[in-house]
């Protein structure tokens, strides 16, 4: 199972050589141009030299993580791990979770001090991050040595799993999903038109990969596929929940990198509605996703997001609607049929 | 050569909290039946194996104890959109469930759920300083509400989702290591005392309800009355930033607890044990009635010797408590080297001070 594979590949930004595997393997059997960059971008292409508009669909490969830092001496600490954050990760969540070091994927957890003896003060606030310590069950540092070292990057070890009523649990949905609604839609999209898709890297960090990604392919019109922010939950108002997860894929009006065009934000959701595919719009101004930097490259470039919901993204277990992710495959199949008949012009 | 450690991870993948024990009592019932003459569950739910001494007269009675139940949670409140509220039964650091896989264990079966983390994306600043409440938090079905209203019911339990994990060094992480490690010692001491002579009639407890104030361990001292108690339970491994008096080094053995609340006749035999069989002990000095339930023990009935012997754990209370399966076989050594040598002198001597 294909989102399976992808959600529980071991990818932190910087380091997206499984999912770059995958995603590969994947272009590779359905004939595309594949090529992949120096950022370590994969850039895929079908009628590249179509005349016409030249549209880029990209998904980041990346996801948020740790970074050992440093390996711990003496007897209370010998062999454990010290780390930092590679990506947006709230240190709220880490306390007390399963994680995998390093590429040769050596088991650890996250653990801290126990609450026992935490004195009242201490209780009071979250566990800071130099309080917590990844332990791979090191006797000391000399052993912790001979399986880690500092720089390896740190992901959480969340299984996928299907939940009833078409939702599923797992890690890394921001953005897998995006790399499989991708790759679903190149899959069963076929249509006489310049299609790019950017399987980028390092987003997490500041949308890297996109940058020189659009910049190689200058699209006239891209669409950053997301998985966004859901917090449709108990006690959260109506504006803060950004997104309902089951109501379909989400349209970005405006995010902390970028202001719709109106205009195909009102196509994609056309589109969507003469379709009868459900779509929302998203609803809070903070977060972004690629299109925040493919849209100042070059001389601009004109386009969208569309997203997917995501309950507790950045956490270690999120959870999706598989219909929601659907409907985006759907939608943006729906979307290239649009544009390569003339449905849109920049 | 230890036997139990695949049947531990199975006692680490069992749900049992405080009062709601029988799956854990269940998984340990065949096993214990291979050395127990007799078994039975009193009406609290303790798990009781008598392992019958040898010789005539009034033999002496060791009761030797672990605790089955884990920290667990309640369903309080069923919200708008299907999301559960929960309080405690045992104590979680409410920290430590945020972004936490669980199981609600309905009528009909288990549900899989979420506690739910609000992303950083949506959280103001003001927020991120503060420590999570346990009122504040969630479960998420992940299901529409009135599915969730049908199949959820207020007083449905909730427990942690975690498969044990294998770290390096025989050192394993999972859930409800305090206290599964100590059932498996009990285990690993009844298949080592098996090939041994003993004159002392052994109870081995598996106890019930210890998270919530060691009730199991109270009924069932007083209803077996035994001269010696022992109860086996975890202790805090070595972490940065604990007192050097609350952090035994994983692999360093058997932590032996010394203290007004523990008989001194006892914890010299056992110390005395481990160096004769070269068992790696560590000593735990107690101030104060330790949180176990040896606590409980003591002042069972007329009074009763108390003991508390145990392996190191690290991150105990979360769902990755740590142990070193070494130091529970250790345990296991001490446990059962301690009991086939008790005898009726021993017993003699607990009232002479």
């Amino acid at each position: 199972m294909l989102l399976k594979e992808l959600t529980e590949a071991f990818g932190p930004t910087g380091f997206e050589d499984e999912v770059r595997g995958i995603v590969r393997r994947e272009l590779d059997a359905m004939g595309l141009s594949v090529r992949t960059d120096v950022l370590g971008n994969v850039i895929a292409s079908a009628g590249a030299h179509r005349p016409g508009l030249r549209v880029m669909l990209d998904a980041h490969m990346d996801e948020v993580g740790l970074m050992v830092t440093h390996i711990g001496e003496g007897r209370d600490e010998g062999g454990l791990l010290r780390f930092r954050p590679l990506g947006g990760v709230d240190p709220r969540v880490l306390v007390s979770k399963p994680v995998v070091v390093g590429e040769r994927r050596i088991p650890g957890v996250i653990g801290a001090k126990p609450v026992h003896l935490q004195e009242a003060s201490e209780r009071e606030k979250p566990i800071p991050m130099e309080k917590l310590y990844i332990d791979i069950g090191a006797r000391d540092a000399e052993d912790a040595r001979r399986h880690v070292k500092p720089g390896d990057p740190v992901v959480f070890a969340t299984k996928y799993e299907e939940l009833p009523h078409r939702m599923a649990k797992a890690k890394s949905f921001d953005d897998r999903v995006g790399c499989y609604i991708l790759l679903e839609a190149l899959r069963r999209w076929k249509g006489d038109l310049a299609v790019f898709a950017a399987f980028t890297v390092q987003e997490e960090i500041g949308l890297r990969g996109a940058h020189a990604a659009a910049y190689q392919i200058e699209p006239d019109i891209a669409i950053a596929l997301e998985g966004t922010v859901a917090h449709d939950v108990v006690d959260t108002p109506s504006h803060g929940q950004s997104t309902v997860v089951g109501k379909g894929p989400a349209i970005t009006v405006q995010d902390a990198q970028t202001v719709a065009n109106r205009r195909f934000a009102e196509f994609l959701w056309e589109t969507a509605k003469a379709r009868n595919i459900p779509v929302q719009w998203r609803r809070v101004k903070g977060g972004s996703n690629d299109f925040g930097a493919i849209h100042r490259i070059g001389k601009g470039v004109l386009g969208g997001a569309i997203s997917v919901p995501v309950r507790y993204i950045h956490a270690p277990t999120q959870v999706v609607s598989l219909d929601d992710v659907m409907h985006a495959v759907d939608l943006v199949v729906a979307v290239l049929d649009e544009i390569a008949k003339g449905g849109f012009r920049p | 050569m230890p036997k139990y450690l695949s049947v531990f991870k199975q006692l680490l993948e069992a749900h049992g909290g405080p009062g709601f024990e029988e799956d854990v009592r269940n998984l340990i019932l065949p096993h214990l039946s291979e050395y127990a003459a007799q078994i039975w569950t009193d009406p609290l739910g303790n798990l009781v194996g008598l392992v019958p001494g040898v010789g005539e007269g009034r033999r002496p009675r060791v009761l030797v104890s672990a605790h089955i139940d884990e920290i667990a949670l309640v369903v309080t409140r069923i919200e708008a959109g299907g999301f559960l509220r929960l309080a405690q039964a045992g104590g979680f650091d409410p920290r430590t469930l945020v972004g936490q896989e669980v199981l609600v264990h309905t009528q009909s079966g288990r549900i899989f759920g979420v506690i739910g983390a609000k992303p950083p994306h949506l959280t103001p600043p003001s927020e991120r300083f503060k420590a999570a409440k346990l009122e504040d938090l969630y479960v998420d079905l992940a299901l529409p509400e009135e599915e969730v209203r049908s199949r959820v019911r207020i007083g449905d339990r909730v427990t942690i989702h975690r498969a044990p994990l294998d770290l390096l060094n025989g050192r394993i992480a999972g859930k409800s290591v305090d206290n599964r490690a100590s059932a498996a010692v009990l285990l690993e001491a009844l298949a080592l005392l098996k090939g041994m002579v003993h004159s002392a009639d052994l109870y081995a407890v598996f106890t019930v309800q210890e998270e919530v104030g060691l009730r199991g361990a109270r009924t069932a001292s007083f209803g077996l009355a035994p001269d010696i108690a022992i109860a086996v339970d975890v202790t805090f491994g070595a972490f940065p930033g604990q007192a050097p008096d609350e952090s035994f080094p994983l692999e360093g053995g058997v932590a032996i607890s010394f203290g007004p609340n523990l008989h001194r006749r006892v914890f010299k035999r056992l110390v005395d044990c481990a160096e004769k069989y070269g068992i790696p002990y560590q000593i735990e000095l107690s101030q104060r009635p330790v949180g176990a339930d040896a606590n409980a023990f003591q002042i069972s009935g007329p009074g009763l010797a108390a003991a508390l012997i145990g392996p190191p754990i690290r991150y105990m209370h979360t769902s990755v408590e740590t142990v070193a399966y070494d130091d529970i076989w250790q345990c296991a050594r001490l446990l059962a080297h301690y009991v086939a040598e008790v005898d009726a002198a021993q017993v003699e001597e607990l009232t002479c001070y």
